[in-house]
């Protein structure tokens, strides 16, 4: 964690990224490709999501396989305030945020007790439970899922049918999250999030209350991706279960391993690899997942640290 | 009437579930694997019947010949990628396995085409059979019910009364031990994932002619089968039993009178929306709430 400001491998790289990321919009411009913004947006926002992971399976030690239940309660609250006629962003953004941090606050409270596989299974046991409600939710679409006709409004301010004031938007809130995230973890708060991941028993026996540090941490996470949840409902214009089912999240741990836990920019270089390469195998061979699933296993395998252990093992040696 | 109907659904269902999850409270608890690859090695079994029933023209034969498929693939997988999961911490776990369940998923896409299959029952079983004044059943599902008992009664007598089971049952309880005792333990190892997989193979076969064979028909019983492990505690065979039929009977009467038990207290509006998602969340609550009294499940294996 002690980055000085040198020119590490792992300093390029987080740069570059992020240079590509600004210059995305102008690409697409200049190539006249509008796709490019489509997945890139997505990039981002899943990025965010990740980056939420992150902070409470990297930094925390919690390995929660319920978290793409976030980005549905998001998503949800954006378009059920859509149907229900409230189009603006200032309502339905704050309300994305509070839903998800209170349903993290419930599972916390319920699941923060246990430990190893157990937090895994519970924490999955309850994103099914929200998977069901909103199947059963028959006025917001069901099982079939829900369109939203018309994106969150910034009373004029800020136009979101505008590709790029969208994806600049999701650009910003993603630096802001990872800044957010970086000030958490370095802390004092977050110092003792990290203790906790290394060894509990100990935290407690200096006398740190763990378990509600870890609950707090829990919600902060929860609410971040309820944010990238309102963000992921405006990009794609439509809500449905599928957005929470368990491969999702199991997506979501995926890009967090696979960028480099507890790497701050771990989760963005996770999301962009996976995302990238989902997309390049797809035009490369009509069965993508025979490469990819091979492919993270041999990461599992062979890769300790994730992409970002690659760069950060150099900068050792 | 009904009740009994429902009744024997659960069961059919818990056994099935039961079958899907002795292979995986074993490899979870005897090599601590969280395998998520354990529902596609439930697919593999259910397209293997279905082809090999077809060539052979016999249900019976071809169930036979898909478990001995299941069991080579679990086999093939553990000793290729599987066993070098070993070890590691749960996060890689969930990463690799994961990974092999898209492979399979494509896999099987490759090999079988997108559009799911068909596994036709012989004649016989498509009857209803009597099974009390003026209740029938349908034949098939009592099939289930009794090869699935045969097979847990099987699986005990392995368990309990034979060397290898003794083997597995101290590798649940204690592996470093019984690895320092001079066991040969990667071959135990190989073993027990290649009995999860047949079993796992089984019971995908089994429900094949109740449900279509297609692709990711692994993925939410899986999720279920986890519940089942975590609540009979992981490791543990008895418990597997008891909570698989548990869960198994739950969910099942769950969805049928659920319903009706609500639209005595709600608008049939409110019902109609609230039944469905409610008998859904019926075994996740239950999960809930045995991990919240009992952390370590039903029975946990002795040891952990």
């Amino acid at each position: 964690m002690n980055d000085r400001r040198q020119l590490t491998p792992r300093f390029a790289v987080n740069a570059a990224l992020l240079a590509v990321l600004a210059l995305v919009p102008v690409y697409a411009a200049i190539a006249g490709n509008p796709f490019v913004m489509i997945l890139f947006t997505r990039i981002l926002i899943m990025a965010m999501a990740a980056l939420s992971l992150n902070l409470i399976m990297g930094f925390g030690g919690m390995v929660s396989f319920g978290h793409a239940a976030y980005l549905g309660i998001g998503g949800y609250a954006v378009g059920i305030l859509a149907k229900e006629g409230i189009g603006s962003g200032l309502v339905q953004w704050p309300a994305a945020i509070a839903a998800s941090a209170l349903y993290a606050l419930a599972v916390g409270v319920l699941s923060l007790r246990t430990r190893g596989v157990y937090f895994i299974m519970i924490t999955l046991a309850f994103a099914q439970m929200i998977y069901y409600v909103a199947s059963g939710l028959d006025r917001y679409g069901g099982d079939d899922g829900l369109t939203i006709y018309h994106r969150s409004t910034f009373g004029g301010v800020l136009d979101l049918n505008n590709t790029t004031v969208f994806y600049y938007l999701c650009f910003a809130l993603l630096l802001a999250s990872i800044y957010l995230v970086w000030r958490i973890v370095n802390s004092r708060f977050g110092l003792v999030i990290q203790g906790v991941r290394s060894n509990e028993r100990r935290m407690r026996a200096i006398g740190f209350p763990t378990l509600r540090y870890k609950l707090v941490c829990f919600v902060m996470a929860g609410a971040m991706c309820g944010l990238a949840g309102a963000l992921l409902a405006n990009h794609t214009n439509f809500i449905s279960p599928a957005m929470m089912h368990w491969t999702r999240s199991g997506d979501l741990i995926v890009m967090a391993v696979l960028g480099g836990m507890p790497a701050m920019f771990g989760p963005l270089i996770g999301a962009t690899t996976l995302l990238l390469l989902e997309q390049v195998l797809s035009r490369l061979t009509d069965y993508p997942d025979l490469v990819l699933g091979p492919a993270l296993l041999l990461v599992a395998i062979y890769l300790h640290g994730g992409i970002d252990g690659l760069f950060a093992g150099a900068r050792r040696g | 009437m009904y009740l009994i109907e429902q009744l024997l659904n659960g069961v059919q269902l818990g056994m099935l579930l039961f079958l899907l999850t002795a292979g995986l409270t074993l490899i979870f608890g005897i090599m601590d694997l969280v395998n998520l690859a354990h529902g596609s090695l439930y697919m593999l079994g259910a397209y293997f019947a279905a082809t090999f029933a077809a060539w052979t023209d016999s249900f019976v034969l071809g169930a036979l010949l898909a478990v001995a498929a299941a069991f080579a693939a679990g086999v093939v997988l553990e000793v290729t990628a599987i066993r070098r999961l070993y070890g590691r911490n749960h996060l890689d776990h969930v990463l690799g396995t994961f990974g092999l369940l898209l492979f399979f998923n494509e896999l099987v896409r490759l090999v079988w085409g997108p559009a799911g299959l068909t596994l036709s029952l012989p004649s016989q079983m498509l009857a209803a059979v009597q099974i009390l004044p003026g209740l029938y059943y349908p034949a098939y599902r009592l099939v289930i019910i009794v090869v699935a008992l045969a097979v847990a009664g099987l699986l005990y007598l392995l368990v309990m009364r034979t060397r290898l089971g003794m083997l597995i049952r101290a590798g649940a309880s204690n592996r470093e031990m019984v690895g320092a005792l001079g066991v040969n333990i990667k071959l135990l190892y190989t073993l027990v994932f290649g009995l999860g997989a047949a079993l796992a193979g089984f019971a995908g076969l089994m429900q094949a002619p109740i449900l279509t064979v297609q692709i990711g028909m692994g993925e939410n019983i899986l999720i279920a089968a986890f519940v089942v492990v975590v609540i009979g505690g992981i490791g543990s065979i008895r418990g597997a039993f008891v909570a698989a039929l548990l869960v198994g009977v739950i969910d099942t009467i769950g969805r049928a009178f659920l319903p009706d038990l609500l639209n005595d207290y709600l608008s049939p509006n409110a019902a109609a929306t609230l039944a469905p998602a409610l008998s859904s969340m019926l075994i996740y609550l239950l999960m809930a709430m045995v991990l919240a009294l009992r952390p370590e499940g039903l029975f946990p294996a002795a040891g952990r």
